[in-house]
């Protein structure tokens, strides 16, 4: 049985449809891409797991229970962790202060803690007493991530870590991500860059126009077939 | 001589109008919520510690012991039931609900213990003074200002050393954010306006000892507080204390030059300051 399941989610802002029936699915320790362009729905998709837009029960599943309706902070506390898109550290706290807001309510013994994500990010340590806004770009994601990984969460939601970094940061970036998974958590990757998700995930989905339009182990997807799911086969 | 004696008592007076302010401050850098209900609650609490003294025979001090926790449930319950609902983007429904409710507070208190003027009797420790050098100084202004003090200590060290601090700061910045790790906001805030309520309590207990109070003392007590609060600049407690001294300071050298000027004094300085530092004393590093 899979760890999380949605289940003919639609999503709406107003009048507005974001999300035409996505069903995806993520199994335990296992990791998976959402791949799509711009606009795709694959925020919406991650708002409407997370709790920040709030959904008919049944349509977000979690470990065997329907979630969909419940609040944002419920849903963390059942151990699914969002690095959010942005980043959206919190200004007025410090480097460790934003690292300890991700456990400010599930405190789980685990494999993380402020240790073991220093352990993972040292330059984080060093910058530790600083407002997490004074941080570069690829530094503020890494505390974005080691926040979430805080919770020892069992599902991590990771919503475009790489946008608007330099290739070698976000290189730096995903070099973290073998240890995450050896520590068993579910991943799900957001990502317009398909290179990257290919890499590290083991299934991708390709959503456009709020719909998945492509899903399967990454060596058994064509190029040809990624990018008409991407852009569209007329494109 | 005489001047280091008024601007003595005029810091003292401005321990009073911190107290008042504090709460507001605290609740305003926490939500973005202005409570033009905040002096009646504080008259509300005056005469909470009032009936304790009256009814049970306690000493005003006791009496506001039992008063703080019975305020932190009114504001918990007040921010759960009322204000969670109307904040939100639109500033202007908690301006309109927490008016509505300063003139409920108002007509409720003058049904349940009439227009009369009121004081919380003190004892001996009402004229109590000590000699400083040639000055002398009122135990109970003292007292105020200490208490002033150990409230904004109190207030920062929640702020900056607790976890309750790190959610309320984490809430402020970006509550949407705040509620994916795992926070309540409407638990927050309820938390907030408790707190801003044990505030307003000992806030009470200083105003209705130095003087006289009825139902419609509340308003005049809220300029006091906001004055204070956007002197010291918004969201900072040790501003706030500033500010409320800075108004205190200012009323009592204007009084000195003229009985006549010290409620002006205090505004006049209010204005000198905003010309002088539009963002307050102590503005934060961004809003
Ligand atoms: N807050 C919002 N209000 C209205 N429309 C929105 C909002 N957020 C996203 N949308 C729209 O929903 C669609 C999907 O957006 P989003 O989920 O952010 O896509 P992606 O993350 O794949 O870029 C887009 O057409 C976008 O314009
Ligand atoms: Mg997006």
């Amino acid at each position: 049985m899979s760890l999380l399941e949605t289940r003919d989610l639609t999503g709406f802002y107003g009048d507005f449809q974001a999300l035409f029936g996505v069903d995806i699915t993520l199994s335990e320790g296992e990791t998976v891409a959402v791949i799509g362009a711009n606009g795709a729905g694959k925020t919406t998709l991650m708002r409407s797991i997370s709790g920040v837009i709030t959904q008919a029960p049944g349509m977000v599943r979690f470990d065997g229970r329907e979630i969909g309706a419940l609040p944002p902070d419920e849903i963390m506390a059942l151990g699914i962790a969002v690095v959010p898109e942005g980043r959206k550290l919190f200004p007025s706290l410090s480097v460790e202060e934003n690292l300890m807001m991700g456990c400010h309510r599930r405190k789980v013994a685990g494999p993380w803690s402020l240790d073991t994500v220093y352990g993972l990010f040292p330059i984080l340590k060093e910058r530790r007493h600083q407002p997490g806004t004074a941080l570069s770009g690829g530094q503020q994601q890494m505390v974005s991530i080691g926040r979430a990984l805080m919770s020892n969460p069992r599902v991590l939601l990771c919503d475009e870590i790489s946008l608007g970094l330099a290739p070698v940061v976000i290189k730096d970036i995903y070099a973290a991500f073998p240890q995450i998974r050896e520590t068993g958590a579910s991943v799900v990757v957001v990502e317009q860059d398909v290179g990257q998700a290919m890499k590290v995930a083991d299934r991708v989905y390709c959503m456009m126009e709020g719909r998945v339009t492509l899903s399967g182990r990454p060596s058994d997807l064509s190029r040809e077939a990624i990018h008409d799911a991407y852009f569209g086969a007329a494109a | 001589m005489i001047w280091v004696d008024t601007v003595l008592q005029g810091v003292l007076l401005g321990g009073l109008y911190a107290l008042f302010a504090l709460g507001l401050s605290l609740v305003f850098g926490i939500m973005r919520l202005v409570n033009l209900a905040h002096g009646d609650l504080i008259v509300l609490a005056a005469y909470l510690i009032l009936m304790l003294v009256t009814l049970l025979g306690l000493g005003p001090f006791v009496a506001a012991l039992i008063a703080l926790p019975v305020m932190f449930a009114v504001g918990w319950v007040l921010q759960r039931l009322v204000l969670n609902r109307v904040l939100g983007p639109d500033i202007l429904p908690p301006l309109l609900v927490t008016f509505g409710l300063s003139v409920v507070l108002q007509n409720a208190l003058q049904e349940g213990f009439s227009a009369d003027s009121r004081r919380i009797p003190a004892g001996w420790l009402e004229t109590a003074s000590v000699p400083v050098g040639p000055i002398s100084l009122g135990v109970m202004p003292l007292l105020t200002f200490g208490s002033a003090i150990l409230v904004t200590l109190a207030l920062q060290f929640v702020f900056y050393r607790t976890a309750l601090g790190r959610a309320f700061r984490a809430t402020s910045d970006d509550p949407v954010t705040a509620s994916l790790m795992g926070v309540k906001p409407a638990s927050v805030f309820a938390m907030a306006t408790g707190i801003a309520m044990v505030v307003v309590t000992i806030a009470a207990l200083y105003l209705g000892t130095r003087a006289n109070f009825d139902p419609t003392t509340g308003p005049a007590r809220l300029i006091y507080a906001f004055e204070a609060v956007i002197i010291g600049g918004l969201g900072s407690l040790w501003g706030t204390l500033a500010g409320g001294i800075i108004i205190g300071v200012a009323q009592t050298v204007g009084a000195k030059i003229n009985p006549e000027w010290q409620i002006l004094a205090g505004h006049v300085a209010f204005l000198v300051v905003l010309l002088v530092r539009p963002r307050g004393l102590f503005p934060r590093a961004f809003d």
